[in-house]
């Protein structure tokens, strides 16, 4: 289901402690280096990346001066998202430059937020400066020409600060339309007490998974190796991983095919977990599923880098039981992952300030900002942090002691390239349990019912003005 | 004074100029009207307005007059979200009413111990928001830790999934039999109410039984009230859109985006950006709904007189 991963950043309830916070305005106060923070934090480790140096907007070229002389002026900007450690960063980025006032607003998660946005685009007023936008949803904006090209401001330079995966989610050609605020490469999550009640190994493979899935099953008929009701975002990012490019976007110009190799390959595995009746019928983000998470009966979770805080604040009951592998692969020494998940901070063309809006969104995305995202329990898009060797040692107790970021952080750098979403991918999604979720409740195949997915959003894409090919 | 008074007079001979008395009624009737075209018929005048034109992501807006209304009446969709709440009406509604009537009667019979009581416990669930209760009937329903669930382990039994995609319709008529009988009920006992009591008496006298003053007096009394639950129930049934909408996030391959149609609205309009085709629907809904409840309104009529 989308909405999983629409409501998982909201569920991320790691706020900082109101002491760290008081101690962390002051610090940011009196203009420290990051690596004082850290100190403070209680972290220990060197400056951040991005955060190395203490300035916070350094844009290049032009526009340089404008960004200056905007946060030295001053202003008020309105930042549109649900992520909460975006909190933490408004406060921070307040401190260090007292004439900007920025206010956060919840405008809704997700596809609601994306509703109220369209609305006030298409009102002309009330338009935010800055809106959270996940990447699934960015080139929606960016074909209605509703968002901002960053490249004005600079964002190309860029290029290399960021993560593949992410870097390429924000670019439509040479346009840059967001700077990426966090990312969900994808890994196993899986409930070591459970397997190793059953004996069963770390699945390495897709055939390993599916021979764990069965083993499971029959050594407890309550438990499953997952759950699945038929999710979008989990079964394009399995696509992507297995090599599958249903989506082939030129312009206006667009491809659908489900029946590449790729993709094929997935829906014959996962079809034969469906037969075999090996998934829990259980859907994802109901209260029944982090029932299942914690008392065993789903077993594993294939799933975002942003998982890791949502199973300490969901599903406590399991606490010391989960532990983070690699993705299954497609062939045995395989080293291919997926993208799941993650949101942009992306500028409305109709923003009142953009050289301050631009400001606030790399001060949040690749200078301090990301500092306070991870340590609020983000997973960041940013290289640098990712190679950060504290962040990556970082012990997690929920997860017994396991250095869970090693995992994701590999996982980042093995995102299969070259993956495209829908232009109108927000609406796409929000029909796949119309047809392909047919495939988890009656005969249809998992390859008819993505058929049918496909006709679906091509009908769609041919009434809004597209050419289908 | 003089004056006055003959004018009055000759008013009252000759027929007024009526215009001083036509104003003075569109001054009480004013503030509604108002009112009433802001927010009733302004909304009914933009959607059509709508619904003429249509936006695309590529190539805006254009004005396409009736074509949205030709893709509307040949849409499969939209038709199977009216086959579903039609094929609802026709059962949901008569059980419901039934039921309701059975409980009003027996209330009003007065031979009941602690009416009043089970009149407040039958209505309850009207008062509980159609949000909570389709929340807490999803978590009844639920085979692995609902009281399905609950059931299927207590007893050994395999119990059938009332969110399947064959079931959920019922589960929904279920949910909305429990919320509705209630607020029916109350209609029909407060008619049952103004009825005559030396009709009783008169009854007693001839030597009827209670079966036969419910047949002979009770129901043409209530005739008219039926009438007028019935066009409610017609409303709620095609407006169906709490419940599936809810049960969606239980369920979502048992409730798709075109379960009900307004439901479909919703997702042609939230989801789709399509407001003008959105539009379309909801005017189109909007008419079918008003002839079958005028339909059932003048049968209604004709057969009480």
């Amino acid at each position: 289901m989308i909405r999983g991963r629409v409501v998982s950043p909201r569920e991320i309830e790691k706020g900082m402690p109101m002491t760290m916070n008081r101690r962390r305005a002051l610090l940011v106060g009196a203009a420290l280096t990051v690596s004082l923070l850290a100190a403070g934090c209680g972290s220990s480790g060197d400056g951040g990346p991005g955060g190395g140096s203490g300035e916070a907007a350094k844009p290049a070229g032009v526009s340089d001066a404008d960004v200056t002389n905007a946060l030295n002026t001053g202003g008020s900007i309105t930042v549109w998202a649900w992520e909460p450690t975006l909190k933490q960063v408004v406060a921070d980025f307040q401190a260090r430059y007292p004439k900007v006032k920025v206010s956060l607003v919840n405008a809704g998660t997700g596809n609601d937020q994306y509703i109220a946005l369209q609305n006030a685009i298409k009102a002309g007023s009330g338009v935010p400066d800055v809106a959270q936008v996940e990447y699934y949803a960015l080139s929606q904006f960016a074909l209605g020409k509703s968002i901002t090209d960053l490249n004005a401001f600079g964002a190309g330079e860029l290029d290399g600060t960021f993560t593949p995966g992410p870097w390429s989610s924000v670019r439509v050609g040479d346009a840059v339309y967001g700077l990426p605020m966090d990312s969900g490469p994808m890994a196993l999550f899986y409930n070591k007490e459970v397997f190793d009640k059953h004996d069963i190994q770390v699945p390495a493979t897709w055939e390993e998974y599916a021979a764990a899935a069965e083993k499971l099953h029959r050594a407890d008929p309550e438990a499953y190796i997952t759950s699945d009701t038929g999710d979008a975002g989990f079964t394009t990012s399995m696509i992507w991983q297995a090599g599958g490019k249903p989506y082939t976007v030129d312009g206006t110009s667009v491809g659908i095919d489900f029946g590449d190799a790729g993709t094929r390959r997935f829906t014959a595995m996962w079809q034969k977990l469906i037969d075999a009746e090996l998934l829990s019928p259980v859907t994802g983000w109901t209260d029944a599923w982090y029932k299942g998470l914690g008392d065993g009966t789903i077993a594993t979770l294939v799933i975002g880098a942003w998982m890791p805080a949502n199973l300490e604040s969901g599903v406590k009951a399991a606490a010391g039981k989960w532990r983070v592998a690699p993705m299954p692969q497609w062939e045995a020494g395989g080293r291919a992952t997926a993208e799941n998940g993650g949101s942009s901070l992306a500028i409305p063309e109709a923003a009142a300030n953009k050289a301050l809006a631009y400001a606030f969104v790399k001060y949040a995305a690749v200078d301090e900002g990301v500092r306070a995202r991870v340590d609020g329990g983000a997973f960041p898009a940013t290289t640098a942090q990712l190679q950060d060797s504290a962040w990556r040692d970082k012990e997690f107790p929920y997860f017994d002691g396991q250095k869970v970021n090693q995992v994701l952080a590999d996982s980042a750098g093995k995102v299969v390239t070259g993956w495209s979403y829908l232009p109108f991918q927000v609406y796409a999604n929000s029909v796949f349990n119309d047809t392909a979720g047919k495939a988890y409740n009656s005969d249809t195949t998992l390859a008819d019912g993505l058929k049918a997915w496909q006709d679906a959003s091509a009908e769609y894409g041919r009434e809004q003005g597209f050419t289908m090919k | 004074m003089v004056t006055q008074g003959r004018s009055g007079a000759w008013n009252h001979r000759e027929r007024p100029p009526r215009r001083r008395r036509s104003w003075a009624g569109w001054r009480f009737v004013g503030p509604f009207m108002a009112v009433f075209a802001l927010v009733f018929l302004a909304p009914i005048a933009y959607s059509v307005y709508l619904s003429l034109f249509r936006t695309r992501l590529i190539g805006g807006t254009a004005f396409v007059g009736a074509e949205n209304y030709v893709k509307a009446l040949q849409d499969p969709r939209f038709w199977s979200a009216f086959g579903r709440v039609a094929a609802f009406l026709a059962v949901q509604v008569p059980i419901m009413l039934f039921l309701a009537l059975l409980v009003a009667l027996a209330i009003d019979s007065g031979r009941l111990y602690g009416s009043a009581f089970f009149r407040i416990s039958v209505f309850l669930p009207y008062a509980v928001p159609a949000i909570v209760a389709t929340l807490m009937w999803g978590f009844m329903y639920g085979t692995r830790f609902g009281l399905i669930g609950n059931l299927n382990e207590t007893f050994g039994v395999t119990l059938p999934d009332p969110l399947s995609p064959e079931l959920i319709l019922a589960s929904i008529g279920n949910i909305v039999t429990w919320e509705f009988v209630g607020y029916n009920m109350l209609i029909m006992y407060s008619a049952l109410r103004v009825v005559n009591h030396s009709l009783y008496e008169a009854a007693e006298i001839d030597g009827a039984g209670q079966l036969r003053v419910i047949w002979s007096i009770k129901l043409p009394a209530l005739r008219g009230t039926l009438v007028i639950a019935t066009i409610f129930s017609i409303i709620g049934s095609f407006q169906l859109f709490n419940e599936p909408s809810i049960l969606r996030t239980l369920a979502p391959n048992s409730v798709t985006t075109y379960f009900t149609p307004n439901l479909y609205a919703y997702s042609l309009s939230f989801s789709g950006q399509q407001f003008n085709y959105s539009a379309t629907v909801a005017i189109v809904m909007g008419v079918i709904t008003m002839v079958i409840a005028y339909v059932v309104q003048l049968r209604g009529i004709r057969k009480a007189s």
